[in-house]
This record gives C-alpha cells, structure tokens and sequence, in this order.
C-alpha cells in the first residue's frame, strides 16, 4: 500500500486521518490562543527575518516577531471562519429550505428568489462586498462568509425535503393532522440529515479558504493579529528575503484545508447512499 | 420554437436578476451613514462643507429617488464618477475590465482544455500508477488557496529562477514577450486549482459512462475503442462538465480578484479592491454591477451550451 494509493484504497480511512489531523490542529491552536513558545505580538529588533533555527523554528518576521508562536496564536481565526461561517449558514439556510419546501406559493417564491439573487454574485464579491462598506473584523468575515454559503444550503434541504414530502410516513403525519412544525422537526429533518452534513462538510474547507482569501486582501482580522491569510500578505514584502514568513502559515493552512477536506470526503463515502450504492455495485 | 421561448425566459430572468442586484448594491452601499461627501472631504472637513457638498450631490434626497437617479444614469451610459480619481468610471472600469478578460480568456482556455484532457487521460488508464497520482494531485491542488500558490509561483519563477517578473502588467505596446511573460504566472496560479477540480469531475463521469449499457453495446457491436470514446462517450460525459465550467466561471472571478492583488495586475478585480481601501464608493457600485452582470452572462451561455449539447433537450425540442 504506496502512500499515493491513500485517498482511494482508504488504508487508513479518509476519516481517520483527516480526523486525527484535525484534531492535532485544533487541539495546537486552542492552547496556542493562551500559551506559545514566544510572545507572539512582541517586536525584537535584534532577531528580524531571521531564518529557520533551533531557537526559532520558523524564523522570524521583519519585526522579530517568532512565526511559529504567531502560526500557532492565530489558526484559531481560520478554525472559527470555517466552521463558524458553517454553522450560520446550517443555521439559517436549513429553516428556510424547510420552510420553502413546505409552504409552497408566496413563501416559497420570496424565499427562493432571495436565494436566486445571491447566488447570483460570485462569493468572493459577496464577501466584498459587504465587508466594503463597514470596518473589517473577525465577526464579520465570519458572518460574509457565512451569508455566502446560505443559498447554498436552501436550495440543498428544499431539494430534501421536497422528495421527502412525498414518502408515505410524512402523508400518513399529514393525514393524522399533525402541524407544519411537528412534521418538519420529527418526520423530515431526522432523514434529510446525511446529505446536510457532507454538505456541511465541504462548506466548512470552502469557507476556510474564502476566509483566509477575505483577510488576505485586508477584509479580515487586522494587525497584530496573526490570522494565517493575513501573515501571508503581510510576508509578501519580504518574500525573497525571508520566504518563511510566508511559507509558514501558507504550509499550515494547506494542511488544515487538506485534512478538513479528507474528513469530509470520508463522511461522504460514509453518508452518502448514492456513492455507497456505487461502492457495491 | 422551443429554443425561443426558452432563450426568451432566460434572458427575462437574467435581466431580473441585474435589477434585483443593483437594489442590493446601492442598499449596501447606502445603509450606512452619509459617508460619501466625507470620503471626499476628508476626515478635516467642517460639517458645514459636508453638508454643501451633500445637497450639491443629491445626498439628502430619499434613498429610492437616490437610486432611481442612479439607476437611469447608467441604463443611459452614464456611470458616474470615480471619487477618489476624479474621472469618468466607465473608461476607467472599461479599460480593467479588457485586461481581466485577457486573463480569464487565457485560463478559461486552460481549464477547460487541460482539465477535459487530464481527465480523460485518468478515466481511461484507470487504476494505474498515472490515475492515482492524478487523483492524489487533484486532492491536494483543490486544497491551496490561489493566494498561496501565487506566493510560491512568485518566489519559485522570479525570485529563484529569474525567469518571469513577478508582478505588473506590460501593454503590448512594450514588445509582445513582455506582454506575454507578464501574463504567464497569473493564468497559471488561476487555472491551476480549477484544472484539477474540472478533471475530477470529467474522469468520474467519463468512468460512469465507460460503464453504461450503450457503450457496452458499441464494444459488442465491435467498434474500434477510438470511436467508441469520441463518439459515444466523450460527448455525454461532458455535459456535467460544461456545468462545472460554468460554476467555474465564478470561482474564476472570485480567484481573478485576489491573483490580480498579488500580481499588482491592473485589471477590473484589483480596481474594485482599490474602491474598497479608499472608499470609492460611486466606482465601487459601477464595478460591482459589471461584474455581476459579466457572471450572469457567462452563466446564461453556459446553459445555452448544455441545452443545445444535451440530446434529451435538442430531441425534445426539436419534436415540440
């Protein structure tokens, strides 16, 4: 079993191990939001752009600033992004999927235009957009982001949900005369599940990296914060000095979006029923 | 008949969509607190300059009779003024957007024809060493942010090599080999994660179709393995292709903003940034309405592209 051979053969399983690494990256970064090697904020004219070293593993950047202790105090930006902007998105396109799906007419047709227009502008402009307009911070980039991925996710649960409305159990709730609420909540939600969270899933590498592209153009956290789109731009200057400023949280990002992306793939081959039909045929 | 109507509702819709766009631009851009006469003045001006400012630009009009003045502005050709340049939006976002092209006709190329063939090439050698190494290359090419592949093509290309300028753009005017070596790093780090993600998609529906029942047919009819892949296969399984390509488009536009900042490329993405840093928001409203209706286009053209491609649709259309 070559290592190239790992995302098909599944030896170990996407899941493990985009799971382990996940959870390696998220435990280093929580501790890094209280503890690092250095401070990561504290300038040191002695030590600028200095390369990589015992003392410093990933050098340093032009205000002697230690990378790694600034890669470690700021993955949690990129972390809370992702699976923030996630779960705003779960939070507020799965209801009104539901809702659209349900009510058909008047309700449905705002609902779906609403979703028509926004999918309309490409995300990163959506993003620009509405972080053009007001100061940047974490909170909002979370939250374009976040507004970015709604559609999406409307259009997904009321796609669900319509197939579900038709099976037999929801006519038999129907018949019993049970309300719109208790219908949605007990009969169609539990089923329509499995492909909300792959889809989830993908979202949250999706929004890793609009996020990280949002802050790299300034539209995220500001200075001295060290989320790792920003590091990069703000590393740009010094690139063929000292590319490790750069390289360091770029590295780092492509390997948080790789293991989100491998735990994903495996909740897929998991969930899906469509691949696993296919797994056996 | 058919293709008419169809091509009718499209256009209809697309127009729908520009109108409803262009209220949620202005109503983004005008939520806020009056900062336009600010932006213009400074953050030193006198509230007394502010509010000559604001009633000589019909600042304090209602905010529909605002975007309705705007609004027929621009269905007239008029797309204001830039703030901070003060000059005419239209050329300014006219002579961007001819350089964005550029490079997204370039890409766009790239992409498509590279990830079409990547993707064949991995469906029918299935199995082997070359579609696993595709496989592993295309998983971890979606997984780097164009922003990071554009540091590593710059510190590879330019600053190791010495072979290619790492930013700017040079008009043609300069000699058509700098013209071209400025142009190479930006379509490359653009179509790089977008090849992969079209080649994925082209080598999963080609395998589905290499296992349908219709190519089984033609194999047993005893055609040549040639004909049976440009003839038989290829042309379905491209159709789901074509939609990626189109959603690809957006990504293409979204990655254009971010490859134009780091390349210093002068092109429509790296103007609307520049509106978003200095406040521009007259320009910024003009750009943001162009490119919208650039994608809606685009999306528009690619549907066109399935209907008539797909059999299902043409049979029925032509029957009706």
């Amino acid at each position: 079993m070559s290592v190239l051979a790992m995302p098909r053969l599944r030896v170990p399983s996407p899941l493990a191990l985009g799971g382990t690494l996940l959870a390696v990256i998220v435990a280093a970064t929580l501790v890094g939001i209280f503890v690092t090697p250095y401070d990561p904020t504290a300038f040191s004219v002695r030590v600028r752009l200095q390369p990589p070293s015992l003392l410093h593993p990933f050098g340093t950047d032009e205000f002697g600033r230690d990378v790694l202790s600034r890669v470690l105090a700021g993955g949690h930006l990129s972390l809370a992004t992702g699976f923030g902007a996630m779960l705003i998105s779960l939070f507020v396109g799965v209801p009104l999927g539901l809702i659209a799906a349900f009510h058909r007419g008047i309700v449905q047709e705002v609902i779906m235009r609403a979703v028509d227009l926004l999918i309309a502008l490409p995300p990163v402009l959506l993003g620009l957009l509405v972080l053009a307009v007001t100061p940047p911070g974490l909170g909002k980039t979370i939250a374009a982001v976040g507004l970015v991925y709604i559609p999406i996710l409307v259009r997904l649960t009321r796609a669900v949900a319509l197939g579900l409305l038709e099976e037999d159990f929801v006519q038999a709730a129907r018949a019993r005369g049970e309300g719109a609420i208790p219908i949605l909540w007990h009969e169609i939600l539990p089923n329509a599940w499995p492909p909300i969270i792959v889809e989830c899933g993908l979202r949250v590498t999706f929004a890793i990296l609009l996020g990280s592209a949002l802050s790299f153009l300034g539209l995220g956290p500001q200075p001295p914060a060290s989320e790792w789109g920003l590091m990069i731009a703000e590393g740009r200057d010094f690139l063929t000095q000292a590319p490790w400023v750069c390289l360091a949280p770029g590295l780092c990002l492509c390997v948080l979006l790789v293991s989100v992306n491998l735990v994903g793939e495996g909740l897929r081959e998991k969930l899906d029923p469509q691949l696993r039909g296919r797994a056996h045929g | 008949m058919h293709m008419a109507a169809f091509l009718l509702k499209r256009i209809a819709g697309l127009l729908g969509v520009l109108l409803g766009m262009s209220v949620l631009i202005f109503g983004i851009v005008h939520i806020l607190p009056g900062n336009v006469a600010y932006a213009i003045l400074g953050e030193f001006a006198s509230p007394a300059a502010i509010a000559t400012l604001e009633a000589k630009l019909g600042l304090n009009d209602p905010l529909p009779v605002q975007y309705w003045r705007w609004l027929s502005a621009m269905l007239q050709g008029d797309f204001g003024m830039s703030l901070v340049m003060s000059r005419p939006a239209a050329p300014l976002i006219a002579e961007a957007l001819g350089r964005s092209a550029l490079l997204a006709g370039f890409s766009f190329a790239l992409i498509a024809a590279g990830g079409i063939a990547l993707g064949l090439y991995a469906a029918t050698h299935h199995g082997r060493t070359s579609d696993k190494v595709l496989t592993l290359a295309q998983f971890v090419l979606i997984a780097v942010p164009e922003f990071f592949w554009a540091i590593l093509a710059v510190l590879f290309f330019a600053s190791w090599m010495n072979l290619l300028p790492a930013t700017g753009y040079a008009p043609m005017s300069s000699g058509v080999a700098s013209w071209a070596a400025h142009l190479v790093l930006p379509v490359m780090v653009l179509s790089f994660g977008l090849v992969a993600h079209v080649s994925r998609l082209t080598r999963s529906s080609m395998l589905e179709v290499l296992d349908s029942r219709y190519v089984l047919a033609a194999r047993a009819r005893g055609l040549p393995e040639g004909r049976v892949l440009w003839r038989h296969a290829l042309p379905n399984a491209l159709l789901p292709a074509i939609t990626v390509l189109a959603i690809d488009a957006g990504l293409l536009i979204g990655g254009i903003v971010v490859v134009e900042t780091v390349f210093a490329y002068p092109g429509l993405g790296r103007l609307l940034v520049f509106a978003i840093e200095r406040h521009d928001l007259p320009l910024l409203q003009v750009g943001m309405m162009v490119v919208t209706a650039v994608y809606a286009v685009a999306n528009l053209i690619a549907e066109l592209l399935y209907a008539m491609l797909n059999p299902r649709i043409r049979v029925a259309g032509a029957t009706a």
